[in-house]
């Protein structure tokens, strides 16, 4: 039984690799999100089966509940939500983490080596920090918390601190086996991921997101240590580095390194570096007739969306022209920024909610050769991801973040509430060219004025 | 005998090998599926609480199996809710057939 076992979690491993694997096109994917859930099938049976003496009921119940509310969950969820639902999902791999941990430390019948020990204190801080992070991460995308970072003096020092008092209670806890000391190096760890996450905030979210995914991955495995279970060190091993090159990502989109992501901040050091050159600039302003009218007689186009886009639900209007372009002849494109949305690839799916074909969605790396040779750019709900001074101005704080080129194309409309400043708080010189036309409105406003003067 | 942990850590430091590999393969069009999959994944954390749900000395309720329990439950609710999302947002991908 015990190779049969160990056979099966093989098996469920190779599968939850193939569901990774299958990502690497939208027609794979879906064969490979099965063998994901055939993977976990096999996990859970196999398990069920080797045990000794299990409660059934218990394990049964706790399946059907939970399955019950995560069923409800991804039938509802709307895919503007879905990094809130990303960062709960987090905080519920680290809490359970957190709870095998203490469960094993309370289990009576059970000695644990020194090993296992410091397996379980560090599957059980890591849990606990992703627990606590993941629910103040959720805070800030749902608004509930405010999403402004929060910064004050000694911040780095009490994490310090408290680290240091975590790792004593757990050396406490290996020397004395006390519960109670284990619990404290808990306690610790669950207020350590607040005041860790606390100082990040705004345009950094995405990469927060993507590390509480790597986090929650190497909880899982950190698990998987402690019971010797081969299964759960391979699927938390392959999580933990698909959140930590997904964090890589999104820093490189933002030319942010890792560290001063983790230390925060971003909002304040961006008001002290300001960089808008004051004094009264000119900019050319139109209506929505005049933008179709100037797209329906280009030969391309290329629209960039941002999220201010998807907040304004007017993905679905935007297809609708895009598809009337389409029908009159015009080479109509999507140009996405790795941090167009809120978390990776989240701009993907919004347009592929819209009905937009995949095929017509380009990512930066793909379509910035293009932009020359485009007659016209619409940017919409987007703002920094185009804005020049990150290729020319060496004292902007967004030098050398990577841009959609936008400005290189023939003719610029940019459809905007105003011109007020975006997240990085800068002013984009985009806006003044003289190519540059600005339709002033709330985007899914102006969207369907473009479907109406598009129309003949 | 090589210790337990020996054997454990390298099957660790292989995955990780494997998941940098097959993740800088995924098309960053899907990588909000891709962290919607990684969640269902990491309910795989179930195993480790199902275990904890055992009849200790002739008693099914303990601390050790309640805390086991509400584990189950919330890896469950990662595991459905990750695969079903991500299922519902692949087929938003998937080519219309007009």
């Amino acid at each position: 039984m015990e190779n049969l076992s160990a056979i099966l979690y093989l098996v469920a491993a190779v599968l939850f690799i193939l569901a990774l694997k299958g990502l690497s096109s939208p027609t794979s994917a879906i064969q490979g999100n099965r063998y994901g859930m055939l993977g976990m099938l096999i996990a859970v049976v196999t398990t069920f089966l080797i045990m000794d003496k299990p409660v059934l009921a218990l394990i049964a119940g706790a399946i059907v509940a939970g399955g019950a509310i995560g069923a409800w969950k991804a039938k509802t969820v709307e895919m503007t939500g879905m990094p809130e639902l990303v960062a709960a999902m987090h905080s519920l791999v680290g809490l359970s983490a957190v709870l095998i941990a203490v469960a094993a430390i309370f289990h009576s019948g059970v000695e644990h080596t020194g090993v296992q020990k410091i397996e379980l204190f560090i599957g059980a801080f890591i849990g606990a920090i992703t627990f606590t992070a993941s629910v103040v991460a959720y805070g800030k995308l749902s608004g509930k918390f405010g999403a402004k970072a929060v910064n004050f003096g000694g911040q780095h020092l009490l994490n310090l601190v408290l680290a240091l008092a975590m790792v004593g209670f757990g050396v406490l806890y290996f020397l004395s086996d006390s519960h109670a000391a284990f619990l404290m190096m808990v306690a610790i760890a669950l207020v350590l991921g607040v005041t860790l996450i606390i100082p990040i905030g705004g345009a950094d979210m995405p990469v927060v997101v993507s590390m509480l995914n790597s986090y929650s991955g190497w909880a899982a495995a950190g698990i998987g240590f402690t019971l010797n279970n081969p299964v759960l060190i391979i699927a938390g091993a392959c999580v933990g580095s698909s959140g930590a090159i997904l964090s890589y990502i999104m820093c490189k989109a933002m030319n942010r390194s890792i560290v001063s992501v983790l230390l925060g901040g971003f909002g304040a050091e961006v008001a002290s570096g300001g960089a808008a050159a004051s004094g009264p600039k000119n900019y050319k302003s139109g209506s929505a007739e005049d933008a179709a009218f100037l797209m329906g007689n280009a030969d391309s186009v290329i629209i960039v969306p941002g999220y201010g886009l998807a907040v304004s639900r007017a993905q679905h209007a935007l297809q609708e022209f895009a598809e009337l372009l389409h029908e009159k002849g015009v080479n109509v494109r999507y140009a996405i920024h790795p941090v167009a949305g809120r978390m990776p690839g989240h701009m993907n799916v919004l347009l592929a909610e819209a009905e937009v074909p995949y095929e017509r969605v380009q990512e930066m790396e793909e379509i910035n050769s293009d932009f020359a040779n485009t007659d016209v750019v619409l940017v919409i709900g987007a703002n920094d991801v185009v804005n020049p001074a990150a290729q020319k101005d060496k004292s902007s704080p967004i030098y050398g973040m990577p841009i959609l080129e936008a400005h290189k194309a023939r003719t610029v409309i940019v459809v905007k509430r105003s011109m007020s400043v975006g997240y990085a708080g800068l002013d984009n010189e985009l806006f003044y060219m003289d190519k540059t036309m600005m339709v002033f409105g709330d985007a899914k406003k102006v969207v369907e004025d473009l479907v109406k003067g598009g129309g003949h | 005998m090589v210790d337990p942990f020996i054997t454990s850590f390298t099957i660790f430091v292989l995955a990780v090998f494997v998941g940098y590999h097959v993740v800088w393969n995924v098309t960053p069009a899907l990588h909000t599926p891709l962290m919607a999959v990684t969640n269902a994944i990491s309910g795989i954390i179930i195993v480790g609480a199902m275990l904890q749900v055992v009849d200790i000395n002739g008693s099914e309720l303990s601390i050790t199996s309640v805390l086991g329990t509400i584990g189950i439950f919330l890896a469950s609710i990662n595991i459905f809710g990750g695969f079903l999302v991500t299922q519902r947002m692949l087929d938003m991908f998937k080519k219309k057939k007009k």
